[in-house]
């Protein structure tokens, strides 16, 4: 069974390689390019995962992973943060924040799959 | 690289094309804030915008480019955390730092050395503004490249059994808050060799009591696998500190104290052998993670705003396509024209249904090509932004302040006329820099501000783009440039030229102001070469000037390269199109109108004024001088520097679209045409540039106008 995952990320640069890592593996990807977005294409979605970058217009990754954590059937969906940042408070902010964990950018395709079978089971 | 079947290529490509409008984001909102916008989002738009081609930049492995937009970006962090204010000091590195960004953008696409210390003194500016307090930060883990995965060989000297390891895992609350979740952790550790897992279910509590997304549970796991302690911990990285976990090797001696130093301190008491009854990777019920209950109504508070607020939506187009297109409609255009003239022929009444059909076709036809051309059409502002990237360098260089000012950038011009724009408008910024602005000193003098302006304007004026240079420096020394232009022979010694044929002469080949050469603009390309570009273009440019107060360029361009509004004339039996805008109005002549000024020169009396008269007959090679003028139709033309003619046609057909089909470099560049069109009865015509036949017949001098003038008031 393929695993859904939805990408939210401003940068099309990013969400370009996120699915074309994503796709051969043979995750269903469904993009969005900003919080706002991602909502909205959550919306009738059911994804096993979801990416998210954290500097984004309109609505930014905590806002997001904030959001979709209020919706109650996505109470427990893992949510993973893109982050170009290692340091240690913004891993803390993220989980805070209700991230389940975190991918630093720039990312190796077989991390960011194996981060999404972790989180995924 | 190149290979296109490559996702990589194409997604680096497309990157450089993100990169293309994030450097553009990034100029106006430093602009905005240069301007003294305080909104917040300013500031995280410009900040993102450096993060974004930062994280993409780390995807391809473009270190250099990496490095840089690190340091930019931290350096805007601080000002977006409110720690940094951004005076004007610090505008200028900024300025700088976009520039030098956008420098190795450039170079990172076209895959160009790089040297390595060329930012060197623009990051210890923006270090300068981080106060040394954090250092290097940049580690080199943080940006590795793609694709560098660190193996980890087993040890050579590792026993042939697999070492053991006795792992606890207590999760903690947070960890379910947080999405994860044990039975997921369990298995990912399972699957790194043979797992014993034992659940300890002591915590329960009675039904009664148990808050259902508690965590009671814990788990005792021994893990046999060829594995070194930090793949067991990368397992838990995500809960890493959402748990108690503490990791223990059995069968070594020289265990180091491996619980994590964060770690509350976990009860050490050793656990009894698993029993086999409790082993296997059959997972013990565990409270059950948060269930999709139905869905409340709450969910409705994160409901997205109405679509109305997200941005325009917008689709990549290849530009190949969009010429396809462009080139349908203009076979369209022209199949519609054979259309209308074959059902005139038809001699239909004009108020028949194929009639009104045609006309209704005509407009549709319109229509499209109004919408394709729109979609050809973009705004001039990235042309701008550049502008103003050369200001900065051209101003820095002379040592002298000068702020550009620009107007209407969100006006649209086609593609092509834009790039082939950025040329002829750098040369003329750097001009007006160079030798337009006065220096400094000289500002002061003359009681003007220090601060020079260079304004830059685009506007639509009846069809056509107005694009306009000008600053408010010393205008034009018409001594000087006269001086110069008889000294290099351009005109004859004794020439007395109006003010604004003298302005004219900077446009001559060979003609340069500035008496000392400088760095910025004398190389060796001058204004005339600005201004045959722009006459490539099928645009026209004009200048004004007044002592003391500045000059002004003024650029006019047609909206389209693909389509113009004509005028179908005859001559000599010839059909030839004029654009209309130039067309003023039209006349027959009268014996009276004429009036000669020495052979083969010859005036018309236009409304107690007169207008030099050229016989386009003649001035193309078609036929010789007509035996009178009297009775000829002749169109009056104005130009875009004000000047007006009359040109001797024999007739005129008609007023209407057609599409430019350029001539292409293997036709000799005739002065005076501009392009051909296909006819609505498929005959072939040539498009006239007026300006050019004009020019190629030499100036009329104001001076002999003037002589018939009096001559006439004599009278």
């Amino acid at each position: 069974m393929s695993l859904t995952v939805l990408a939210v990320d401003d940068s099309r640069t990013m969400r370009d390689m996120i699915r074309m890592c994503l796709v051969p593996a043979g995750f269903d990807v469904h993009l969005a390019e900003d919080g706002v977005d991602g909502i909205e294409v959550l919306d009738g979605l059911d994804p096993d995962a979801i990416i998210t970058d954290i500097n984004m217009p309109r609505m930014d990754g905590f806002g997001f992973i904030d959001a979709v954590r209020s919706q109650e059937e996505h109470r427990a969906t893992p949510i993973l943060v893109l982050t170009t940042e290692s340091a240690p408070e913004l891993k803390q902010r993220a989980r805070n924040a209700g991230a389940t964990g975190w991918i630093v950018k720039p990312f190796d395709p077989q991390k960011l799959v194996k981060a999404l079978t972790m989180v995924t089971g | 690289m190149n290979d296109t079947n490559d996702p990589m290529a194409e997604i680096r490509a497309s990157f450089f094309i993100e990169c293309e409008e994030l450097l553009e984001a990034l100029q106006d909102g430093l602009q905005q804030m240069d301007d003294g916008s305080d909104d917040p989002e300013t500031i995280n738009i410009v900040f993102r915008a450096v993060h974004s081609i930062k994280g993409g930049a780390g995807a391809f492995g473009l270190e250099d480019l990496v490095r840089f937009a690190h340091r930019y970006e931290t350096v805007l962090d601080e000002v977006r955390s409110g720690k940094l204010t951004a005076d004007a000091e610090a505008m200028k590195v900024f300025f700088q730092a976009a520039d030098h960004l956008s420098d190795l953008v450039r170079m990172c696409r076209d895959g160009q050395d790089i040297d390595p210390n060329g930012g060197d003194n623009l990051i210890a500016a923006l270090n300068a503004f981080l106060g040394d307090t954090e250092e290097e930060e940049v580690t080199a883990e943080d940006f590795q490249p793609l694709g560098v995965m660190t193996l980890d060989l087993p040890d050579l000297d590792a026993p042939a059994t697999p070492p053991e390891y006795e792992i606890l895992f207590k999760p903690g609350q947070e960890l379910f808050t947080t999405g994860n979740e044990p039975q997921t952790l369990l298995r990912n550790l399972a699957a790194l060799g043979t797992a014993q897992v034992r659940c300890d279910r002591g915590d329960l509590p009675d039904l009664s009591s148990l808050a259902p997304e508690t965590p009671y549970f814990s788990w005792n796991i021994t893990l046999q696998a060829e594995v070194m302690e930090d793949e067991i911990r990368e397992v838990f990285e995500f809960v890493d500190g959402l748990c108690e976990l503490t990791i223990t090797r059995l069968d070594d001696d020289t265990e180091s104290p491996s619980a994590l130093p964060d770690l509350p301190a976990v009860a050490e008491e050793p656990e009894p052998e698993p029993t086999p009854a409790a082993a296997s990777v059959e997972l013990a019920p565990e409270p059950a993670p948060p269930k999709p209950v139905a869905k409340p109504e709450s969910s409705s508070d994160a409901a997205p705003p109405a679509k109305a607020a997200g941005p325009k939506s917008v689709v990549r187009v290849d530009l190949e396509r969009i010429e396809r297109l462009v080139n349908l409609v203009g076979e369209l255009v022209i199949n519609q024209a054979m259309l209308a003239q074959s059902l005139d022929q038809a001699g239909l009444s004009p108020h028949s249904d194929a009639m009104n059909g045609l006309e209704e076709f005509q407009r549709l036809t319109r229509d499209i090509q109004d919408s394709v051309m729109m979609i050809r059409a973009q705004p001039v502002k990235s042309l701008f932004q550049r502008m103003s990237r050369i200001v900065r360098e051209a101003s820095a260089a002379v040592k002298k302040d000068v702020r550009l000012i620009t107007e209407g950038e969100a006006t649209e011009v086609d593609k092509t006329v834009i790039e082939r724009l950025a040329d002829p408008l750098t040369h003329m910024i750097r001009n007006a820099v160079d030798h337009g602005l006065e220096s400094t000193a000289d500002r002061k003098e003359a009681g003007k501000e220090t601060t020079g302006h260079v304004r830059l304007s685009a506007a639509h004026r009846s069809g056509r783009v107005i694009i306009e240079v000008s600053d408010d420096g010393g205008g034009i020394n018409r001594d000087k440039v006269l001086g110069i232009a008889k000294s290099k022979g351009l005109v004859p010694q004794d020439a007395s030229l109006t003010d604004g044929e003298i302005d004219n002469l900077l446009f001559l080949p060979g003609f340069s102001t500035a008496s000392q050469v400088s760095d910025l603009s004398g190389r060796g390309v001058g204004m005339d070469v600005v201004k045959t570009s722009i006459q490539q273009l099928g645009g026209r440019i004009a200048i004004t000037s007044e002592r003391g107060k500045g000059t002004t360029f003024s650029i006019s361009l047609p909206l389209t390269l693909a389509v113009l509004d004509g005028m179908v004339v005859n001559v000599a039996g010839e059909t030839l199109v004029l654009p209309l805008n130039v067309v003023e109005e039209t006349l027959s002549l009268g014996p009276e109108d004429v009036q000669m000024l020495r052979p083969g020169h010859n005036v018309v009396r236009v409304r107690g004024g007169f207008v030099p008269l050229y016989d386009l007959g003649i001035m193309l090679g078609y036929r010789g001088a007509r035996d009178t003028l009297a009775g000829a139709i002749v169109l009056l033309i104005s130009l875009e520097d004000g000047t007006r003619a009359a040109l001797v046609i024999d007739g005129i057909q008609d007023q209407r679209q057609v599409v430019i089909k350029g001539l292409d470099d293997s036709f000799y560049r005739a002065p005076g045409i501009a392009a051909a069109t296909i006819l609505g009865d498929g005959q072939i015509a040539l498009i006239l540039d007026p300006a050019d036949i004009i020019a190629a017949a030499g100036p009329m001098r104001h001076a002999e106008l003037a002589r018939p003038e009096r001559k006439a008031v004599n009278e």
